[in-house]
This record gives structure tokens, sequence and C-alpha cells, in this order.
């Protein structure tokens, strides 16, 4: 019974950091609809500055003090980052946001490692707050009871806020309909910026505050990021009584998970997210998401046309330039491009998802690595023929894939994608705390293709024809009978019901198809590196898809295979530098702020503005736009 | 009081307003009449800069607003009232009074909270509920109420008529003769002359986005034949 209690009280002290970040999440989402990916990196920053105004200020008054300090510091910081990158975007499609958020967590990364180092930073302690309290005989941190009283506090004063004055009024008000509360007079720019700036105090208030129990290291934004999704999304986006129920309910389950099942914290999260879910869909005191309330779905597409035959010869002697490679590259070309070959599969499979099924995942690493383990672990534990774990790998991955997308098409938009999140982040921990089978952090290695493969120009032929092969059936499905319904399915569930599309198995087996493709570009990694890491399922993988299709295009059919040339190209320039993830971040920025149709969309739109059949629509149109 | 030059506005690539003008002078209210998709609400939209008109001038007040973000638009002294209310569901009654709240303006009529709960008695038992609780009359009346916070000089009005018992349309007509009698102008959009006739002093009548009509309610009754191609029955 006692320790019971105790561990109750460490798991609501815990709950602490993980509410005031998700509060801020959760607001920012709610008025701006942005899911601010950057939030993690936030807290980061809170954590640090927090430490170097510690350092600099002594005592009682200096160590309140400076977590206050921080907290107003990120929140100026959040300013910043609302006017520079997230104004251009608020009208776009909620992709273009989030890839502008990952650029600001790129440019914050390296600015932390730029100014406070590499090393892991131990937090002070709190003074007067050394030693522990006896509760019923257990030790409990002094400085763990303080959090425990004033997050309370912390919380009714968010919510007096919210409720009894006019800024919350009006915070409240725009959550529902921005539109109309700027049709009132209220300035929507200004609200915004007030509402990522209180978010983003509240971010970087949880990073300093946590300092004497976590300190500060440069892997926080991404640790943080994970549970405090699962908070916002349990709690129901844009609630903070939501926000403050889930952070206790996962803080509280992580102390007795740590306790009893410790292999297992990770998993344990998102299966409670995952029920929570199947039960309450938009979460425990979230509203309904409609596509589209927000003006958010973008402008209507043009639509596709078969390859004329001058596109049709472009790609026939880029393909013929690429059967040719080794005869003129040299073995480094070889094993680029043929990277860049599986990147592109695997970013067209995500292209296809998202660009035609209009299912943003943001969980698409989970068949790519999931594909590359299966391979793995069947070499590794059945000794099975490469050739044959070759092709099991992509029906594994299709096979994760129906299970997931069965769960997560009950959602739709935000919801959606945070639940294709969650399934990835549960295989990735699964991977990573199940070491007895899948080597956890040490990964899988000695995985290598058979003999007759064992050779970089044979094995780049190799991926050459299922990179090209895979690419073109995707391509094909698009434009068949199967590809219209996905496409119907996409832009008016209900209409395309009407006319006798069942929407929900047409969108399953598209998912389904994904992954597989997915899953397929995983395996050709996997025996083209002869090893696979957990990295591999991880967020950042996931994400590194979104961008290349972000960047290619999302409403171009060749938008996934450019854009992945074009990003593993600079990446191969880039990681060569200390600071490649500043440079990347800020390149990824700018490509959002100014060229937002992507590589081949503003090749195209340049092309109608100033090519030929040049009407007075599209001026108009564009003129809006600007 | 308002211009409206040459207007021309879009939904993408549909070409819904077509070069329309009209103007509403001062004190006036001016009924804006077309049939079903004829581009009303778009008007009142394009005049709001909800909808960015593509061409054309719209003065208010000597000023082109084209082009300005709808909250300077509001702050100028123009109120909106939506056709289909957005009303804001999860706040109460006097929270979404209080989001249209803006300070008194030269020129117009100054409404307090309770001055509105005189005009609309209904709202006053309500206040403390929230706006999903509310019957559609009721949720009509507290738009109305919302952008009278703002004290406009010149208010838009898209079909309050709209699915609103008989009686509360009776009210709504009464509501508007004492806008007018405070000073205000009106721009009233409707399908059909019934409720504009009571309360009308100008009409302008579009077609497919095209002005077809444009001149004083005495005249319009005097030639039916307008009406007939023009209008709903
Ligand atoms: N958001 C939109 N996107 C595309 N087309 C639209 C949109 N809103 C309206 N339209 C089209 O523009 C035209 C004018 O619509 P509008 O709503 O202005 O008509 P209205 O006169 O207000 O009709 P009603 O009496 O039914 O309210 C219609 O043909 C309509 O289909
Ligand atoms: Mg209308």
């Amino acid at each position: 019974m006692e320790f019971f209690v105790a561990q109750i009280l460490t798991g609501l002290a815990n709950a602490s950091s993980l509410f005031l970040v998700a509060c801020g999440l959760s607001l920012i989402f709610g008025v701006t609809r942005i899911v601010n990916f950057a939030h993690g990196s936030l807290y980061m920053l809170g954590a640090y500055i927090g430490l170097t105004l510690m350092e600099a200020l002594p005592g009682h008054f200096g160590f309140w003090g400076s977590i206050l300090l921080a907290g107003i510091a990120v929140g100026l910081i959040g300013v910043v980052i609302e006017m520079l990158v997230l104004r251009p975007v608020y009208r776009a499609p909620e992709l273009f946001q989030l890839v502008a958020t990952f650029g600001v967590i790129l440019v914050i990364q390296d600015l932390a490692l730029l100014i406070w180092g590499p090393e892991d930073q131990l937090g002070p302690r709190a003074p007067g707050l050394r030693g522990v309290f006896r509760i019923m005989g257990e030790p409990i941190p002094k400085y763990d009871i303080v959090l425990l009283i004033i997050t309370p506090f912390i919380a009714l004063a968010l919510w007096w806020m919210m409720t009894r004055t006019r800024l919350g009024v009006l915070v409240r008000a725009a959550t529902q309909d921005r539109e109309m509360v700027g049709a009132l007079g209220v300035n929507q720019a200004w609200l915004f910026t007030g509402v990522f700036a209180l978010g983003s105090a509240l971010a970087g208030l949880g990073g300093a505050l946590q300092l004497p129990k976590g300190g500060a290291d440069l892997l926080m934004d991404f640790t943080i990021l994970t549970p405090v999704f699962v908070v916002v999304v349990i709690g129901g986006m844009g609630s903070l009584p939501g926000a403050y129920l889930a952070a206790i309910i996962i803080s509280v389950l992580n102390v007795f998970g740590v306790t009893y099942i410790p292999q297992s914290t990770l998993v344990l999260m998102f299966i409670v997210m995952i029920v929570v879910l199947m039960i309450r869909p938009y979460g425990l005191f979230g509203r309904e998401e409609v596509a589209g309330e927000h003006g958010q779905v973008g402008e209507p597409e043009e639509p596709i046309k078969p390859a004329s035959a001058k596109v049709r010869a472009i790609v026939a002697a880029g393909l013929a330039m690429l059967a040719l490679l080794p005869l003129y590259g040299g073995n480094f070309a070889l094993v680029l491009t043929t990277d860049i070959l599986i990147f592109c599969l695997f970013a067209a499979s995500l292209h296809f998802l998202l660009g035609l099924g209009g299912m943003v995942s943001f969980g698409h690493a989970a068949y790519y690595g999931g594909g590359a383990y299966v391979a793995a672990l069947l070499v590794t534990w059945t000794e099975t023929p490469m050739e044959l774990a070759f092709l099991l790998a992509p029906l594994g991955a299709g096979l994760i894939a129906i299970v997931v997308g069965w769960v997560c098409l009950r959602l739709t938009g935000v919801y959606f994608a945070m639940l294709t999140l969650a399934f990835a982040q549960l295989l990735w921990s699964l991977v990573w705390q199940w070491q007895e089978v899948t080597g956890g952090d040490d990964g899988q290695v000695n995985i290598w293709p058979a003999d007759w493969l064992n050779d970089n120009t044979v094995y780049f032929y190799f991926a050459l024809i299922f990179s090209v092969g895979g690419i073109l059936t995707l391509r094909h499905l698009a434009h068949s009978p199967f590809g219209y319904a996905l496409r119907a399915a996409r832009d008016s569930k209900r209409q395309a019901e009407a006319t006798g599309i069942d929407t929900r198995r047409v969108q399953l087996l598209a998912f389904t198809f994904a992954g597989f493709m997915g899953g397929l570009a995983g395996a050709l990694f996997v025996f083209s590196k002869g090893s696979v890491f957990p990295n591999e399922l991880e967020i950042v993988r996931s994400f590194d898809a979104l961008i290349v299709v972000f960047l290619g295009g999302v409403k171009t059919l060749a938008g996934g295979v450019v854009g992945a040339g074009f990003f593993k190209g600079v990446e191969d320039v880039l990681t060569r530098f200390e600071y490649w993830r500043l440079v990347m971040g800020l390149l990824i920025i700018f490509v959002v702020v100014v060229a937002p149709e992507g590589i081949v969309g503003s090749l195209r739109r340049a092309w109608r503005r100033f090519g030929p059949g040049h009407s007075q629509a599209d001026t108009a149109t564009e003129e809006r736009r600007t | 009081m308002l211009e409206v030059e040459g207007v021309n506005s879009f939904y993408g690539k549909a070409h819904v307003l077509r070069d329309l003008s009209f103007e509403a002078p001062r004190g006036h209210v001016v009924a804006l009449l077309g049939r079903n998709g004829a581009g009303k609400s778009t008007t009142m939209k394009s005049i709001m800069q909800l909808v960015r008109p593509a061409s054309g001038r719209i003065v208010f007040q000597g000023t082109d607003i084209v082009g300005l973000p709808a909250h300077k638009v509001a702050k100028m002294g123009l109120g909106y009232v939506p056709e289909d209310r957005r009303v804001f569901t999860d706040l109460t009654v006097s929270e979404n009074l209080l989001v249209g709240r803006q300070p008194p303006r030269d020129g117009a009529p100054t409404w307090t909270e309770d001055m509105l709960f005189d005009l609309f008695p209904n709202l006053a038992e309500r206040r403390g509920n929230r706006g999903k609780a509310l019957s559609g009359g009721e949720q009509q009346m507290l738009t109305i109420a919302r952008t009278l916070m703002g004290n406009p000089s010149f208010i838009l009005l898209d079909e309050p008529s709209e699915g609103v018992a008989p009686v509360i349309v009776e009210q709504m007509a009464q509501v508007i003769a004492q806008l007018k009698s405070e000073g205000l102008t009106v721009l009233l959009s409707e399908q059909n002359l019934h409720f504009a006739q009571a309360v009308a002093d100008l009409v302008v009548i579009i077609e497919s986005g095209v002005q077809v009509y444009h001149g004083t309610l005495a005249d319009l009754q005097a030639h039916p034949e307008i009406r007939d191609a023009y209008l709903a029955a």
C-alpha cells in the first residue's frame, strides 16, 4: 500500500512537465490547427536556457526566477518562429506545416549543439529542496512534492485564463471558427502569435521545471515528443482538462510500468492510446474533426493525365542513362544511386498513399523498417535463403499495414496521422526493447544478399529493376479504376459511396499496398547495407519520406521520385559538414515558404504562367494567392 | 456609404460575380435579392474580404477596402452576419457577445450587452447557455447581437429570415427597422420579396452574379414582370 501511494506520487510529479508541454501543444493546435512537431525542441530550449540562467543567478530567487525567465525566453523564440516560418503556411495543407516545423527541429538541434555542446548536462538541485520527505515511510524527493503541488495551480491558472478573460474566450472561439473571429474584427495574426507564444512558453517552462530531475541533453526534443503526442491525442486535441488527465494517466502508468514490466514501458503507452482512440476516436475530451473545416484543403488540383509522348521520351532517356551507369560511374556512384533508387521507391509508396489516397501517414517508416526487419529476422532466426526472405519481407510489411490500416482508418485527419505515428512508434519500441529477438540497439547484422547478388553492380541492377518496377506499378495503379476510386474516396467520401464505392475497403487496400511497397524498399535496403538498426523505424525516417514527398510536390505523380533524388543528393553533400542539420533545416523552411508546391509543382506552374495557353482565370487565381 | 464597382469574384476557376456594381447610401436598407446560387452570399463575403475579389473596387466611406484583411474591414465599421450563423457553439451566449465586442465608434450607435438583451429578450434568459443549446431562431438572434457588439455603422445580413419561425421573422423585421432608425445602413440578402418588402428602401437583384435590377422598392413593385423573371415566388 505504502509503495503504491509512493508510486502514484512519483507519477503525479512526472506528469508536471508532460502536462505543461502537452498543454502548450494542444493550445497551439486548437487555434492555429498546426501540429507543431517542433514543440519538443522548444522544451529542450527551455531546459538549456534555464540551466544557463541558473548558473548565473544564485539562490532561491535565482532558481525559480530562472525557470520563469526560461519560459518567457522560449515564448519569445516562439514568436520569432511563428512570424517567420508559420505565418506563410497557415492556409496551406497540413503536410506543409508539418514539414516546416520539421525544418525548425533540425535548425534548433544544431543551434543547441553549437551553443551548449554535445555533452549531457546535469540539472542543479533546487535550493532548499535537496532531501526527501517520508510519506507513509516511503522516501519521496522534496522537489517531486513541490512539483506535484504547483502543477494543479498552474492548470487552474490556465483554466481561469481560458474561461474568464477575453483572450481566453477569443482563443476558444478561434479554436472553433477562426475566420468568423476575424470577421468580427479580431486580428487573427496577433491572436495566433499570442497563442503560439503562450504554447511555446509552456513548453519552455516544462523544460526548465524538470531540470533537477532530468537535466538537459540533445535528445530531449524527440524523447518528449512521443509521450506529449500521446497525451494530447488521448486527452483530445485542443482540450486543457484532457491534457491534464492524460498526462497523469500516462505518467502514473509509466512509473508502474517501470516497476512491474520494465521491458514494455514504451509499448504500454501506445497500447493505452490505441485503446482510448478505439473507444473515443477524438480522445477523452476532443471534438470531432471535419476535414477541410479550417480551409486547409488547398487548391483544387489539376486532373492527372497520362504522360505525353515527350514526358515518356524523357523518362525513357533517364532510365537508359541509369541502366548504363555501371559503364561510366564509379563504385561510389553505384552505391549512392542504389540508395537513391531504394529511397525513391519508399517515397513513391508514401506518395501513393498521401497524394492519391489523401491519407497523411506520419508513420510510414513502420513498413520500410518493418520490411527490413522481417527480412533480417528471417535470415537470422530461420536461415531463410535471401531470395525467399526478400520476397517475404514486403508481404510481412503488407500484413502489418493491414492491421494498422484497419485500426487507423476509423479516424481521419490529424487523428489518423497521429495514430499511424503511434503504431510506427509502437513497432519501434518493440524492436528497441525486445532485445532477445531483435537485437535491440545493436540491430541485425550480417544480412548479406545471396552470392550471385553480392556485387555492387549486380545489386545495382537488382535494385533498379525492383524500384522502377515498383514505381511503375504504383503509377499504373493510379491510372486504373482502383486509382480513380481511391481519388474519389479522397475527394468526397459521401459522393464516392453514393456511386457504389466501398471507400473503407478501397482505402484499406491502398494502405496495405503502400505498406507492401514500403516493405519492398526496406528489403532492398537491408540487403544492400547488410544490416538494419532500429533507427530505420524512427520518426525521423517517416519524416524523411514526408519531406521528400513534399519537396517533390504532393499533387504531381512524379513528385515522390524527383523529391527522393533531390533529397538523397543534397543529404549526401550536406552530411559531410558538421552542422548539416542547420543547413538542411533552413533549406526545408526556405522551400516551404518560397516554393510550396514542391519542385515539380513549381516548375509546372512556371511553365503554365510563362508558357502558352495561359488564361485569365489562371491570372486571377494567382493574383489572389499572392 | 458603400459602393461596389465592377467586382469579379471566383471560387477557384468558377467565375461567380461578374462586374457587379451597386451602391448602398447611408441610412438606407438595401435588399440584395436573387435565387438560390445567384451569388448573394458571395457578394457579402466579397465585401467582407472573406472572398477576395479578383478585380473591381469596393469603397466604404471613401476607402477602397479590396485586399484588406477581414478584421480591418470589420474595424472600419462593417458588421457581418453570415447566413450559416456560425455561432460559437462551445461558448455561452455572453461569451459569444464578448467575442464581438469592439470599442465605441463615431457615427454609429453604441451597444451594450444589456441593450442587446432588451432588443432580443429570448437571449436574456439564455445568457449562460452554450451556443449549441440554442434553437435556430435564437442562434440567428445571437449572431445579429454578436455583430452589433462591434458597434457597426453598416451591417450585412445574409438571409436572416432563412429557416426561422414566422414570429421570429416578424421580430427580425422590427429589429431591422429599429437599426435603421438608429442610423445604421443595412444590406440584407433574401431569395424573395416577402420579408424584404417590409423593411427595404432599395432593391438590387442579381442573377448568376450579374446585376439585373437596381432601384427603389416602389419601382420594383410597379413592375411585377421583373420580380417574376428573377425571383423565387
Ligand atoms: N466555397 C465555394 N466553392 C465553390 N463554389 C461556391 C462556393 N460557395 C458558393 N459557390 C458557388 O457560387 C455560386 C454563388 O453562391 P452563393 O452562395 O453566393 O449564392 P447565394 O445567392 O447566396 O445562394 P443561396 O440563396 O442558396 O444562399 C453558386 O453557384 C455556388 O454553387
Ligand atoms: Mg447565400
